[in-house]
């Protein structure tokens, strides 16, 4: 193992690791906007709205992230939407994660038992009342764990940006396993720094989930 | 510059012939991904230690690390090592092995629930350990673990769209071609997305009616 | 349609789910200040008859009446729902499986509805707290959450919730159902304290020495219809139909 050209390029990883932290946040608000909208589309009464909702779901859990950024970024500007390669990053990124965030907040929500609604209602709440007083406290608990989940698979899907050469860790990665022909040395230390960034991520959530259970 | 799917027919066969690629690269990283996941899984559960413990190590790296960041490994490793192997091929092999570590997880929890009362009753009919985990143990976890699993392939069928990444001329890929020979991205990446979704609702519905036969023989 | 002189009237109820019929034609009157038992095996419809009194299950047909308002008015969604939670405020409901809110504390359970629809400020929220909580021996546990409380108290604070809110009737849901034996005994109190201060109540239950002891009136449901109505004296002792005296020989066994 080559432990010299680690330690000559590592600055370059801390760099990239840097901007994979910021798409990764980006793209998790972003995620968390869309899958808000999606699971309220998808819950809907109006029939419109639960057919769009199931509709952003099927179709962005259906096809391959890489081909929505390729569709964004490549094919943006022919309906004149031009955006440089970070902002599709995010953007592409974040519509895909909201897809499967629609589902888990959908989850979240669905499972919260329907007595609780009843419960609200007798006592004269409106429904939106209910909704926001009983029945999104509770499925807010119930979310952060597999919103956890999503934000894991976030994290390493930020990886496809380096496919439209954003410079984060796996393009950085790949660059110097071109210039330097060793993968595995690159391999370790970008590898290294996703495991840093996913276990902080992970310790975090755990944090948030002990945090909001109620005792 | 607007949209033209005029464009599209002209190069459809390399599109169809990069959707039999996708199919035919998904199946083999599935394959490989099924049995390599109860493979791992047998070693994770009852491997001496001293090769339980870096494979746990690996499979965490697995787990921790994005799938492209693994194909490159792969690809440019092999060949760092000697061993210049086809890009599918590596594609595959990477593929295969990083969605056999998502088996393996769902399979070892499978085992664990159905060992203890079956790994006895079978030990005391005079099966070997390793008869038992063949013949009793495994077949009853992967019966557990098919929907789950199906689940995971699905992923694996989005996921094989990272080795045009690597140069392999899968549906991707061959979308990139046309583009090349027709400066039109937009429509081949969404011709090549709709192809993903076809055979995604196709893989879906397999699913489902397996889910269904499964349920039903319990 | 001004003729309306009880204090709860139910008019024809008449409930479908498709093709099956679980209410058929039910009428009821219950004057202020009754309490009326309603019993019956299960899928009886007497709790669809229950839930349909503040329209948790709407009617298919028929109406429902409290204190001179008819409850299920046929109005545009919108000020149907206005109307139905400004109803529903004068009719508590306590469940058979409690339905506390898991995130609130027993204090927060009583007084979150009377905040927010009836506005009351901190210092009147903690005293209709303390009050009500009281009235159901719960005023020791009033910050604890639900997971905290056994079956027994979870229900005392869930009758102290709906009483919160001052309601004019109050329906009981199988109240005691879902309790170990040794927990009903506590609940059976604070509803028999409820009837001394002459609480209007419609009580659908399978504990018929309560219903006997606390009922002014018992009616028994079979399949959709009121088999046999009066008060628990003759209901239970001298059942005129053949159903009734099945179902008691069942349920009573023990008992009489």
């Amino acid at each position: 193992m080559d432990i010299d050209l680690m330690m000559r390029v590592y600055p370059f990883f801390l760099d990239a690791a840097w901007v994979t932290i910021q798409l990764s946040l980006l793209t998790a608000l972003l995620g968390l906007t869309c899958g808000t909208l999606g699971a309220a589309a998808r819950l809907s009464r109006l029939a419109v709205l639960r057919f769009l909702g199931a509709a952003y779901v099927s179709l962005f859990r259906g096809t391959p992230a890489l081909i929505q950024l390729f569709i964004l970024y490549f094919g943006g500007p022919q309906i004149g939407i031009q955006l440089d390669a970070f902002e599709a990053g995010v953007i592409g990124l974040g519509i895909n994660a909201g897809a499967y965030m629609t589902e888990t907040i959908r989850g979240a929500i669905i499972s919260i038992d329907k007595g609780q609604r009843e419960a609200a209602r007798t006592l004269g709440l409106s429904q939106w009342q209910a909704t926001y007083k009983v029945i999104l406290p509770q499925a807010a608990r119930l979310m952060v764990r597999p919103l956890g989940v999503n934000m894991n698979m976030l994290i390493k899907a930020t990886a496809l940006v380096a496919a439209i050469s954003v410079v984060e860790l796996t393009y950085t990665a790949q660059r110097y396993i071109g210039s330097t022909y060793k993968p595995f040395e690159m391999f370790l230390l970008a590898g290294l720094l996703y495991m840093i960034i996913i276990y902080v991520t992970g310790r975090a959530v755990a944090w948030l989930d002990r945090k909001v259970q109620i005792t | 510059m607007g949209l033209d799917f005029t464009v599209v027919p002209a190069h459809i066969d390399i599109i169809l012939l990069g959707c039999l690629w996708t199919i035919a690269i998904a199946v083999a990283a599935a394959v490989l991904s099924f049995f390599g996941g109860i493979v791992f899984a047998v070693i994770a559960l009852y491997g001496p230690w001293i090769i339980r413990l870096p494979f746990r190590l690996l499979e965490w790296v697995f787990m921790g690390t994005p799938l492209l960041l693994q194909l490159f490994l792969i690809y440019f490793g092999l060949v760092q090592i000697g061993i210049d192997l086809p890009a599918f091929v590596a594609g595959i092999i990477g593929l295969g092995l990083h969605f056999a570590v998502y088996n393996s997880e769902l399979i070892q929890t499978a085992i664990l629930s159905v060992d203890k009362g079956q790994m006895e009753a079978a030990r005391t009919v005079g099966l070997s350990r390793g008869q038992a985990l063949r013949k009793v143990v495994i077949p009853q976890a992967v019966r557990d673990v098919i929907p789950p699993i199906g689940n995971n392939m699905i992923a694996l069928l989005k996921d094989s769209a990272l080795v045009s990444v690597i140069g392999v001329s899968e549906l991707t890929l061959s979308a990139q071609r046309a583009i090349g020979a027709t400066y039109r991205p937009f429509e081949f990446y969404l011709v090549a997305a709709a192809f993903y979704y076809v055979i995604n609702l196709g893989m879906e519905w397999v699913q489902r009616r397996i889910e269904r036969r499964i349920s039903i023989s319990r | 349609m001004t003729d309306q002189s009880h204090f709860v009237e139910i008019r024809h109820a008449q409930k479908s789910y498709g093709t099956l019929e679980v209410l058929k034609d039910i009428s009821l009157n219950v004057e202020r200040g009754q309490i009326v038992a309603i019993i019956g095996p299960s899928g009886s419809g007497k709790s669809t008859l229950l839930r349909a009194i503040n329209d948790l299950d709407s009617l298919t047909g028929g109406e429902v009446w409290l204190d001179g308002v008819q409850v299920n008015k046929d109005l545009p969604h919108r000020q149907y729902e206005k109307h139905i939670n400004a109803m529903r405020q004068d009719i508590g409901m306590v469940f058979q499986h409690f339905n506390l809110f898991p995130h609130l504390t027993a204090r927060e359970n009583v007084v979150m509805a009377p905040k927010m629809l009836k506005g009351l400020s901190k210092e009147a929220a903690d005293k209709l707290a303390e009050e009500q909580l009281e009235k159901v021996g719960m005023l020791d546990r009033i910050d604890y959450y639900p997971s905290r409380l056994s079956g027994g108290q979870k229900q005392r604070v869930a009758i102290a919730r709906a009483l919160a809110m001052k309601p004019k009737l109050m329906l009981f849901d199988e109240a005691t159902s879902a309790l170990d034996p040794e927990l009903v005994d506590e609940v059976n109190m604070v509803m028999k304290k409820l009837a001394e201060e002459h609480m209007t109540m419609i009580i659908v239950t399978h504990e018929m020495d309560f219903a006997a002891s606390v009922c002014d009136r018992v009616l028994f449901m079979d399949q959709g219809v009121v088999v046999e109505e009066g008060p628990p004296e003759i209901v239970f002792r001298k059942p005129t139909k053949d159903r009734t005296r099945e179902f008691l020989r069942k349920h009573l066994a023990g008992v009489a």
